[in-house]
């Protein structure tokens, strides 16, 4: 055990040298882009762009500014936004993570369940209409892009039969549709990959073994087939939460939700510098610990996993 | 003493996109308590399949298409999967071929050997466990208390086949089946699992079909021994008999293409390969590939002759009008030490004196010794003279 946390350690070391590679190349990548954070330039005389530039230091030579940058993030300061009125990064990006934490969160949990619950079933039909189905529905799934999905949302569930809110945000209800957009293509993925995985496993030794001691298939499927499948699937945990951030951006504006991911889209377009830094090291931070947690699970499902990190560390 | 196990007619095929293949086709045999029955055979015999049906763990394009197992009287055959599942494991339990990919790698072995003993017998968890660990170090796992909290990586190959032999034996089954228990494992290994069996048989009066390929195996442990060819039972008879005194030609090609400590240059292999079940050949199935093969064998399915009591092989060699025939040099060594023995036995039967001569008359006359119904049929059929010394 005392060599797993050894393990674990070294993994949070990697994890914070990744982070601090994605800061500087976002850093320089950024200010490679072209124009500038001022939305009305024509307007303004050179004058009172130098003493903007001089207010908020971005006429010091880059290094400065990127050693400046990197002090701040160490602090825990990501700086002032320069579109939404003056705000400390830090603030913004707290008011909103709100929302679009709550429908990526209910986005992953109800997606991969009901898509393992479906990967299981398919694989145990196996070969029948059902199996063909779910594939079926799995492919849909998987190919048709989110916003379609939300717009046929909002038509169906927001027009025709009107229960639920279009857009906007205003309490739980509003977050179903955009949650179902946004868990359509995780489900579909651990659908498919369950299935699979499944498949492979019900045809192992252990699990005629398991039949052979007088269980039934559904009792060995869950008892014996479920955690040998989950360690594959745990693997596309990782991609499965970049899909979401991604998604979650087109979703949010979509359903005009006030998230990070509009917020996101929105910075971009205004080089709003601070808030583009600001989320993309939020959602590198987001990414580096969804991996280190799938590492942590592996330890935790596999047991041949957990004793082999120890024999190495 | 009643037999625990008989099948009788047994026809299983399987569902494929070429077509039916016939793997299974008539077999009978029967078990008795406490004996262990080798099946022999190539891969692709149907031995394996047949131990399936036993346990109807069979795949799902599989069919039973005639043919009873009965177990205790009862037939296996027409039980509800329901019923199967209180069989399995309790009253009939399996041993599989690969050890290190039979256990569930990611559950502690204790839970997995107490499993189906909370699953078939009415006991608390604690006396389930308490079981198990009974179970491992009965099986000869050191220090099981402790084993029990472990994972199978944390076994050896042989250790693992211990732990399933465990799992097997959890609610002391009337017939174990184990499936090539010791191919997988290396030579040494092999006889320690081998012996741990024969010992854990006498202690819990068990029966055990012992499903292999390898003839050093089934001499080993065997009382009977079955020997598969295509889907059918070719010859049966006691180790002895079938060892020393085989009459089938497959079985000679078995026994020659078996080393032994005189095997001098290259090693026996029998020629050809095996039929293909999707169009099973008419007539005797090994015919093709063997050098005995009569125009009867391509035509007629040999019936089962009578060697003795207990030993049964279908080749039309043993027919009374079939010509005589040397088996392999090696078959005939075989068969002269047998015959020395057998003369050995005589004189206390009452035959005080007998030449040699006389001794071979004796030993033929039982070797043609043919169930009569059979032959009779034949006869009919066929008239007397088709397949006089018609060798092809």
């Amino acid at each position: 055990m005392k060599n797993y946390a050894k393990f674990i350690g070294k993994r949070v070391f990697y994890m914070l040298m990744t982070l601090f590679l994605i800061a500087t190349i976002t850093f320089f990548l950024m200010k490679l882009l072209p124009g500038t954070p001022y939305s009305n330039q024509d307007k303004l005389s050179p004058e009172q762009i130098h003493i903007m530039n001089e207010k908020y230091g971005l006429n010091k030579p880059i290094l400065v500014q990127y050693g400046i940058y990197l002090f701040g993030l160490v602090t825990g300061d990501l700086g002032v936004s320069f579109q939404f009125n003056n705000t400390p990064v830090t603030e913004l990006i707290a008011s909103r993570i709100g929302p679009s934490a709550q429908i990526g969160i209910q986005a992953v949990v109800v997606g991969t369940l009901v898509g393992i619950v479906l990967g299981i079933i398919a694989a145990m039909k196996q070969g029948t209409w059902v199996d063909s189905s779910a594939t079926f529905a799995a492919i849909i799934g998987r190919s048709i892009p989110n916003f379609v999905f939300a717009v046929l949302l909002q038509l169906v569930f927001g027009v025709w039969f009107n229960v639920l809110p279009i857009a906007l945000w205003t309490g739980f209800a509003s977050s179903i549709l955009p949650s179902i957009a946004l868990a359509i293509s995780p489900m579909a993925d651990s659908a498919r990959f369950t299935r699979t995985e499944m498949v492979d496993v019900l045809s192992s030794d252990y699990v005629e073994l398991a039949r052979a001691k007088g269980l039934g298939k559904w009792e060995v499927a869950f008892k014996h087939g479920l955690r040998n499948v989950l360690i594959p699937l745990v693997t596309i945990l990782g991609p499965m939460t970049v899909g979401l951030m991604t998604g979650s951006m087109v979703v949010e504006s979509i359903f005009a939700i006030p998230g990070i991911g509009e917020q996101f889209v929105k910075s971009i377009m205004t080089n709003d510098y601070p808030t583009i830094m600001g989320v993309t090291m939020l959602y590198s931070l987001l990414l580096v610990s969804v991996i280190l947690l799938v590492d942590v699970l592996y330890g935790i499902i596999d047991p041949r996993i957990r004793v082999a990190t120890e024999g190495e560390a | 003493m009643e037999n625990i196990l008989e099948v009788k007619d047994l026809n299983i095929s399987f569902d494929t996109y070429a077509g039916k293949v016939q793997a299974i086709r008539g077999v009978n045999f029967n078990l008795k308590p406490g004996e262990t029955l080798a099946i022999v055979g190539e891969s692709g015999s149907g031995k394996s399949v047949t131990s399936r049906s036993i346990m109807r763990l069979l795949a799902n394009n599989a069919n039973i298409e005639k043919g009873e197992i009965l177990f205790k009287g009862e037939d296996i055959v027409k039980k509800s999967e329901k019923e199967m599942r209180s069989i399995r494991g309790s009253e009939i339990a399996m041993i599989f071929q690969d050890p290190m990919t039979s256990l569930n790698p990611t559950q502690k072995i204790g839970k997995q050997i107490a499993e189906p003993i909370l699953k078939h017998q009415n006991v608390s968890k604690k006396e389930a466990y308490e079981r198990a660990e009974e179970l491992l170090g009965l099986v000869g796992i050191p220090n099981p208390k402790k084993r029990m909290d472990q994972f199978p990586h944390q076994f050896s190959g042989g250790q693992r086949q211990r732990i399933v032999i465990a799992i097997a034996l959890g609610c002391n089954p009337d017939i174990l089946i184990a499936d090539e228990p010791t191919t997988a494992l290396d030579v040494t290994i092999q006889a320690q699992i081998l012996e741990l069996m024969k010992e854990l048989q006498k202690k819990i009066k068990t029966s055990i079909i012992f499903i292999t390929h390898d003839l050093g195996v089934v001499a080993n442990v065997a009382d009977r021994v079955a020997v598969m060819y295509a889907g059918k039972i070719v010859e049966v008879g006691s180790v002895d008999e079938v060892f020393y005194n085989p009459q089938h030609p497959y079985t000679w090609g078995l026994l020659s293409s078996m080393p032994t400590l005189e095997t001098e240059g290259e090693l026996y292999a029998i020629p050809g390969t095996p039929p293909d079940l999707l169009n099973p050949p008419k007539g005797d199935a090994f015919a093709p590939r063997s050098e005995y093969a009569m125009k009867i064998d391509t035509m007629e399915e040999p019936p089962f002759f009578k060697v003795s009591d207990t030993h049964y092989a279908a080749t039309w060699l043993l027919h009374p009008d079939a010509p005589e025939v040397t088996p392999p040099a090696g078959i005939v060594e075989r068969q002269k030490g047998y015959r020395a023995r057998v003369l050995d036995v005589q004189p206390s039967e009452g035959l005080k004196e007998m030449s040699s001569q006389d001794a071979e008359d004796h030993l033929r006359q039982t070797d043609s010794e043919l169930s009569p119904d059979e032959i009779a049929t034949r006869k009919d059929k066929e008239g007397e003279t088709v397949y006089h010394g018609s060798i092809l």
